[in-house]
């Protein structure tokens, strides 16, 4: 789960990490008195959205006045703000943070991420603020610097000065800076997330250690010991079919093609996109529905699916273990009845029960394309969607 | 022969008492796996299917000589059940549990380091020794003893590989999940490693996908160690980046952990590459020039 970059920083001061003054504003209006509020001094206006490349699209200006204030506001306001993250749609700007400006004498790259090889979380910093760290990590790699974190003892002080010393940081400094660094250390594990990234993190002209932007992703698996995280969840800048999965427990990802799938497992899920695929057709979705899926679930699954207009057509591809075939073609039956199904219907099923299943799905009259492989199942419903 | 589990494994279930654990403890036993105790603090001295169940690990381990445990408590608890199986000294521990934090595993991973357990999983389907022993959550009936090693990050996309190997004839020597968490126990070398010694297999199945960088390191291993036949597969070639494909290591991230570069280094190391998820057990097949 993202969060937007007020909410981050309001976490990272929590956590002892400086970050600048800043009032969020839903209208122009407001912006203008957040400006003044800060001062009436040089601000810069953050569109929020959870994307990168708010900057190259538009969605940071540095404004004089309240007035401007106010008029960067509402032309963001509104608008769909649309960067190289979010895809050609771009993501509707509902709120914008209006901040103090800040007189910048160096951009560093600071962040916070497991290291799966390591299984340890790790600090990745960099002199290169203000860039993609893919970017730095593409074509200056040697500018990466990093430090793996023991769990029991915590980012150390010396690790952090390790740090500080090879980024150049004034040694009158490198203190505020192991500050820094331990509290977005603290922040990432206190929280549970699964990335905490401050880019730039700013050195001023008057001797600060700033988070001049921040970012913050969470492991959804700790969300059952971090109520205030999941308080902080918008809606409106997730998909609303992938938001309705949610609900429901299925694990659903929107793509771009026109056949929808229905899958039990997340491996043999994206087997059947992949091979969706190599027959020649587009894959709509992702679609777990998980191990021990009920009829009840399978339903909800199926009017999630049908409900996307795009699709042309719909794989089922079931192998049961713990999933019962039967307790498949029941969900299926009752989902077709209720909905009015009027795209070519694929379903393969293996494993427990799948004669029963095969035999619920016959009775059913509906009109139902079955296969015995993975690959009969990919032909037919790619070939289906082209008649 | 076999590798992890065999008909002399003893078997404690981590969470007996629970919906999940009572289920699959049950098909385990009926499979003929010796499921010898159960643990679930406050219930100890009561039974479940003739089985014992004790208030601790350390207990169940003393009364029942266990040397393997599966764990099926819920996800608050599972890091502190791999913790009490660890400290009570089981040699093999299998976390069949999904959803636990990223957070609390690097702490299990911790404290693992220099003892003598070891892990699989978590988020995985636990281990199967066809016609000998079965731990975890698989169907045991598509399952044939036989030569061939499996060993991946999935579930249903396991049981479908199975399922076209003994199609084809060909059963498996001992089949191995090491989960789709990105913080797990076994990790494919481990297991590789495991099959290069086992006199029992012939060749293995390797079943990645999208997230890290433990195929690209498996990968390296084989092309300096393996000394049998590898096929491999990946799934998520049509996987978004940035988007979690439900299990939570499926993951690419920063352009990193793609199917594509997973394959060409698989492809590089001399692994034979299932261009389909539907061609796993022919490939096989092919590798074995039968």
């Amino acid at each position: 789960m993202n969060i937007h970059e007020f909410q981050a920083k309001e976490i990272l001061k929590r956590f002892g990490v400086a970050v600048p003054r800043g009032i969020v504003a839903s209208t122009p209006g407001e912006a203008k008195v957040a400006a003044v509020e800060l001062g009436g001094g040089v601000c810069v206006v953050k569109a929020q959205i959870h994307a990168g490349g708010r900057g190259k699209g538009g969605g940071v200006k540095v404004v004089k006045s309240g007035e401007e204030a106010a008029e960067k506001a509402r032309e963001m306001l509104g608008k769909k703000l649309v960067t190289h993250q979010t895809g050609p749609e771009g993501r509707e700007v509902r709120r914008v943070l209006v901040e103090q400006g800040l007189n910048i004498e160096r951009e560093l790259y600071l962040a916070m991420v497991l290291d799966r090889a390591q299984s340890r979380v790790a600090v990745i910093c960099s002199s290169e603020g203000g860039v993609e760290i893919e970017e730095v990590a593409a074509h200056h790699p040697e500018k990466i610097l990093k430090e793996i974190i023991d769990p029991v003892i915590g980012l150390a002080g010396f690790q952090c000065r390790r740090l500080a010393y090879a980024l150049g940081v004034p040694a009158e400094l490198a203190g505020k800076m192991t500050g820094v660094m331990q509290g977005l250390y603290r922040a990432f594990e206190e929280c549970d997330a699964s990335l905490a990234e401050i880019n730039p993190l700013i050195l001023t002209k008057e001797g600060q250690v700033m988070a001049l932007d921040a970012k913050m992703n969470f492991d959804s698996n700790a969300f059952f010991r971090q109520k205030e995280i999941v308080a902080l969840r918008d809606l409106n800048e997730e998909d609303p079919r992938e938001v309705e999965a949610s609900k429901y427990d299925l694990s659903y990802i929107s793509l771009d093609g026109n056949i929808a799938c229905m899958v039990n497992g997340a491996g043999l899920a994206m087997a059947t996109m992949d091979i969706i695929k190599l027959y020649g057709g587009e894959p709509a979705n992702f679609l777990d529905v998980g191990g021990g899926a009920n009829k009840e679930k399978v339903a909800q699954a199926f009017r999630i699916l049908l409900a996307d207009p795009r699709v042309r057509g719909v794989l089922i591809n079931i192998f049961g273990g713990i999933m019962r075939c039967d307790v498949l073609a029941q969900g299926v039956v009752e989902a077709a009845r209720e909905l009015k199904i009027n795209v070519p219907l694929v379903v393969r099923m293996q494993g427990t029960n799948v004669e029963i299943g095969k035999k619920i799905l016959a009775d059913s009259g509906l009109t139902i394309i079955s296969a015995e492989t993975m690959a009969e199942a990919a032909e037919k419903i790619v070939n289906a969607i082209k008649n | 022969m076999s590798i992890l589990v065999n008909k002399q494994t003893r078997v404690l279930t981590q969470g007996i008492t629970g919906a999940t654990g009572q289920f699959h403890t049950k098909a385990c036993k009926d499979y003929g796996t010796q499921m010898v105790g159960g643990v679930t603090p406050g219930k100890g001295g009561t039974s479940y299917e003739g089985i014992p169940i004790f208030d601790t690990v350390e207990r169940a381990v003393k009364e029942t000589g266990a040397n393997a445990t599966v764990i099926y408590v819920p996800p608050p608890f599972a890091a502190d059940a791999i913790l009490e199986a660890a400290d009570a000294g089981i040699p093999l521990i299998i976390c069949i549990t999904e959803g636990v934090p990223v957070r609390d595993m690097v702490k299990v991973k911790r404290y693992l380091a220099g003892r003598s357990s070891q892990l699989l999983g978590p988020n995985c389907p636990g281990t199967i020794t066809p016609g000998e022993c079965k731990i975890g959550i698989m169907p045991g009936h598509i399952h044939r003893p036989g030569t061939i090693g499996v060993v991946s990050r999935s579930g249903t996309l396991t049981y479908e590989a199975v399922d076209q190997l003994t199609r084809l004839g060909l059963g498996q020597s001992t089949c191995v999940g090491i989960g789709g968490d990105p913080v797990h126990g076994f990790e494919f070398v481990d297991v590789l490693e495991m099959f290069n010694q086992d006199a029992g297999t012939e060749a293995v199945v390797m079943i990645g996908e999208i997230g890290g960088s433990a195929e690209e390191e498996a990968a390296a291993w084989i092309e300096a160690r393996m000394k049998k036949p590898v096929v491999g597969f990946i799934a998520g070639q049509t996987a978004p980046p940035g988007k979690r494909m439900g299990h939570a290591g499926a993951i690419i991230s920063g352009g990193k952990g793609t199917a594509k570069e997973k394959i060409e280094a698989m492809k590089k190391a001399g692994i034979r590459m299932a261009s389909s998820p539907a061609t796993i057990g022919r490939t096989v097949q092919e590798a074995l020039g039968k």
